[in-house]
């Protein structure tokens, strides 16, 4: 494992199936009564959040208290990063109060890396504008094995603002990696053209690829790509690209309805699908505690020798 | 420095007299008063040049000296310090300063500024159009009346064709030259780098190379409308060097330049994020990068121009969409230029002079730069160590430290800049 997690590229497919793993022996963890082990006692993880979310703010406070580490919520509003402080200040001050690890969601594409040059502890990328948000894949991985048992020639859709998509980035590379087949399905403003270099498949047709996968990865469409002209209309777009409820029909059975959350209903799911048996969407949220869990501890060397010598 | 000096020993390599041979240059009183094998030496101090490179001092068509607005950047000083040390005689200064330099009030002063401080000759760029609006045009003939030549709105692109036209028009009465950066606003809005599949990888907004050759093929067709003359900046693209290529052939008056990092930089440098690798227009493709090459081989393109962007450390160490674009460029361009194409063999040296030096001069009208050296010309001269490897790291003389270059070996180093007989830069070092 690196030290810092800034992009599901720098992990290997090893790599990919021992998280899997550990994670799964952090999940038993949360169906306890007290929900702690002491992994990580002692250390300090910072959230530093530049951008708001709840999920995965709670999310990543949840896993490192459940390993008994010092949390500290780091958020934009009432702190000095509202009054200008810029992040390279900010990164020196959490590195002068020694975090073990900080973890970062920012608007701007590749401030886990910028923040890397000033702090000795390890970087968790936890959503980076739109370039890549490694946890999120790892988790979506985490629930297909957990439900499908497998990786290799599995076929996965990705569906909507592949463009804007950070979730979209992580989890098509890491289901290249594991040896999925991989489609992206949207209208051709919202997939990036050279997107095949990817090792991935694209379809403008959702119609012709819903009867052929196993899962149906659907991603958040913001009502601002109207008005930035990318599709005609919300409307529009949740006509020919959302999962409607008569084109669940169309695929397989057993296939998987899945979302990063937060959805928008009516837009790309319908209110109906959204609460269908084969849509993961809380599975997705359990599994995430887990996965952070456990990438929290590989990083922070609860795995090896030098873990234990730290007690 | 003695009345006399010769320069003994160097390889002259001077594009203007067709010059390329070993020879002594012997400078009296500003200027050159002997050149040849022969040149007799009676009476000079010598200076020791064998092994080195003689050639005419270097003139750069497009540099940002920040001064007035952004002196914590760079001042004219600093600028002109940091040319002098790279071989530069003349600098071409944006007009994109703060006020804007489209009166002749603030290209007085830039020059006051100069005649004070400066190392080396600076020639102030006028703004086409009032406060780099791209709406009403600037004051082109009051500031040409005091010897402006070049105008430009660089940082943007003039947006409207009836714009441009009027300035390629209306500068045919001064001989002017107008100098664009060719950018379609619409279409690079936002944009962080080049757009191509680095771009969707790394989640930045891209700028596609379209951008540029949409503006290029617009402003060609302004030139041969008008019949003015049309200089085309920093070109990036391959496909805006197919256009010109094209318009050369067809006879419309253009010029061109290519900066050392678009020459020796792809846009895949930027894949951890380094924002001294953001400049604008952005780093393109391998592709893009071999065409540059190739167009400034052939002459298609004929100038190197640095681009030098100093910006403050606090607003470089950012994010990567928050910081601004550019890099300095005055004390690396001759090494860039050395290692990455003289060197591979891709362009001879004496073309490369010609492309830092005499090309440029033309361009800038800068009659007294850019050789030919010889006898009662203006002693503007660097020495260089073309095999002289060293490393790119701060302290820089700029007073930025935003380079592309940084912690990059490099092979070229600068021993001697004259400028009209001072010795500004001695043994590598400004002099003052």
């Amino acid at each position: 494992m690196n030290k810092h997690l800034l992009s599901i590229n720098d992990v290997s497919a090893e790599d990919i199936v021992r998280i899997l793993d550990v994670a799964e022996s952090f999940r038993e963890v949360g169906t306890r009564v007290i929900k702690k082990v002491p992994a990580l006692r002692g250390r300090t993880v910072v959230n530093l959040f530049y951008e708001n979310s709840t999920r995965t703010r709670i999310s990543f406070e949840l896993a490192a208290k459940r390993l008994s580490a010092d949390v500290i919520n780091f958020t934009t509003s009432g702190t000095s990063v509202a009054k200008g402080e810029s992040l390279k200040d900010t990164a020196l001050t959490l590195q002068a109060m020694g975090a073990d690890a900080i973890v970062i969601r920012h608007s701007s594409s590749g401030s886990p890396y910028t923040l890397t040059r000033w702090v000795r502890g390890s970087v968790l990328n936890a959503g980076d504008g739109t370039h890549e948000h490694p946890t999120q894949a790892l988790l979506d991985l985490y629930t297909i094995r957990e439900k499908l048992g497998r990786f290799e020639g599995l076929r996965v859709a990705i569906c909507g603002d592949v463009l804007h998509s950070r979730v979209a980035r992580s989890l098509s590379f890491a289901l290249v990696k594991m040896g999925a087949d991989v489609t992206l399905v949207g209208p051709p403003t919202l997939i990036p053209p050279d997107a095949p270099a990817w090792g991935v498949h694209v379809s403008f047709d959702i119609d012709e690829v819903l009867p052929k996968i196993d899962v149906c990865y659907l991603l958040r469409v913001q009502r601002e790509r109207q008005r930035q002209q990318y599709v005609p209309s919300v409307r529009e777009y949740a006509r020919l690209f959302g999962l409607t409820r008569e084109r669940v029909g169309l695929l397989p059975e057993g296939a998987l309805i899945m979302h990063p959350g937060p959805m928008n209903r009516g837009v790309e799911i319908d209110s109906d699908v959204a609460d269908l048996p084969q849509a993961v969407m809380e599975e997705q949220v359990t599994n995430g505690i887990a996965i952070r869990m456990s990438l929290l501890y590989l990083l922070l060397g609860g795995g090896s020798e030098g873990a234990v010598a730290d007690g | 420095m003695a009345e006399r000096t010769a320069f003994i020993g160097a390889r002259v390599v001077d594009p203007a007299s067709g010059r390329d041979e070993v020879a002594n240059v012997l400078v009296e009183g500003g200027a050159v008063a002997a050149v040849g094998p022969d040149a007799s030496l009676r009476g000079a101090s010598l200076v020791d040049c064998h092994g080195l490179v003689l050639a005419p001092g270097l003139v750069d068509l497009h540099a940002h000296l920040r001064e007035p607005g952004r002196e914590d950047a760079e001042t004219v000083e600093t600028a002109s310090r940091a040319a002098a040390a790279g071989g530069f005689t003349a600098v071409a200064a944006m007009a994109n300063t703060d006020p804007v330099a489209d009166t002749p009030a603030v290209v007085e002063e830039v020059r006051s500024l100069a005649s004070r401080a400066a190392l080396c000759d600076v020639f102030p760029v006028g703004a086409i159009t009032k406060g780099l609006a791209g709406e009403e045009m600037a004051a082109i003939g009051e500031m040409a009346a005091i010897g402006v030549r070049l105008f430009s709105d660089d940082g943007r692109c003039v947006p409207t064709a009836r714009v441009l036209r009027n300035a390629l028009q209306y500068a045919k009465a001064f001989d002017a030259v107008i100098a664009e950066h060719c950018e379609d606003p619409s279409l690079a809005e936002g944009g962080q780098m080049h757009e191509g599949i680095h771009s969707y990888t790394l989640g930045l907004t891209g700028k596609p190379a379209e951008s540029e050759e949409i503006v290029v093929f617009r402003d060609l067709a302004l030139a041969r409308l008008t019949g003015g003359r049309l200089h085309l900046q920093h070109l990036s693209a391959g496909g805006s060097v197919e256009l010109l290529r094209r318009a050369r052939a067809a006879g419309v008056r253009v010029t061109a330049e290519v900066t050392p990092h678009h020459l020796v930089f792809v846009d895949e440098d930027l894949v951890t994020y380094d924002t001294n690798f953001k400049v604008n227009p952005p780093l393109r493709t391998p592709e893009d990068r071999e065409a540059l090459r190739a167009a400034l081989a052939d002459g298609t393109i004929d100038a190197v121009a640095t681009d030098h962007a100093p910006h403050a450390v606090e607003d470089k160490e950012a994010e990567f969409d928050q910081a601004p674009p550019g890099t300095i460029g005055l004390e690396t361009a001759l090494a860039a230029v050395l290692t990455h194409l003289v060197e591979p063999g891709l362009i001879p040296l004496p073309r490369a002079i010609e492309a830092l030096s005499t090309a440029p001069a033309r361009i800038l009208g800068a009659s007294g730069h850019g050789g030919p050296i010889e006898p009662g010309r203006p002693a503007n001269l660097v020495v260089f160590d073309p095999r002289a490897e060293w490393v790119v790291e701060p302290p820089f003389v700029s007073r930025s430290r935003n380079s592309a270059f940084l912690g990059k070996s490099l092979r070229g180093k600068v021993i001697h800049t004259v400028l009209r007989g001072e010795p500004v830069v001695g043994d590598g070092k400004p002099r003052r």
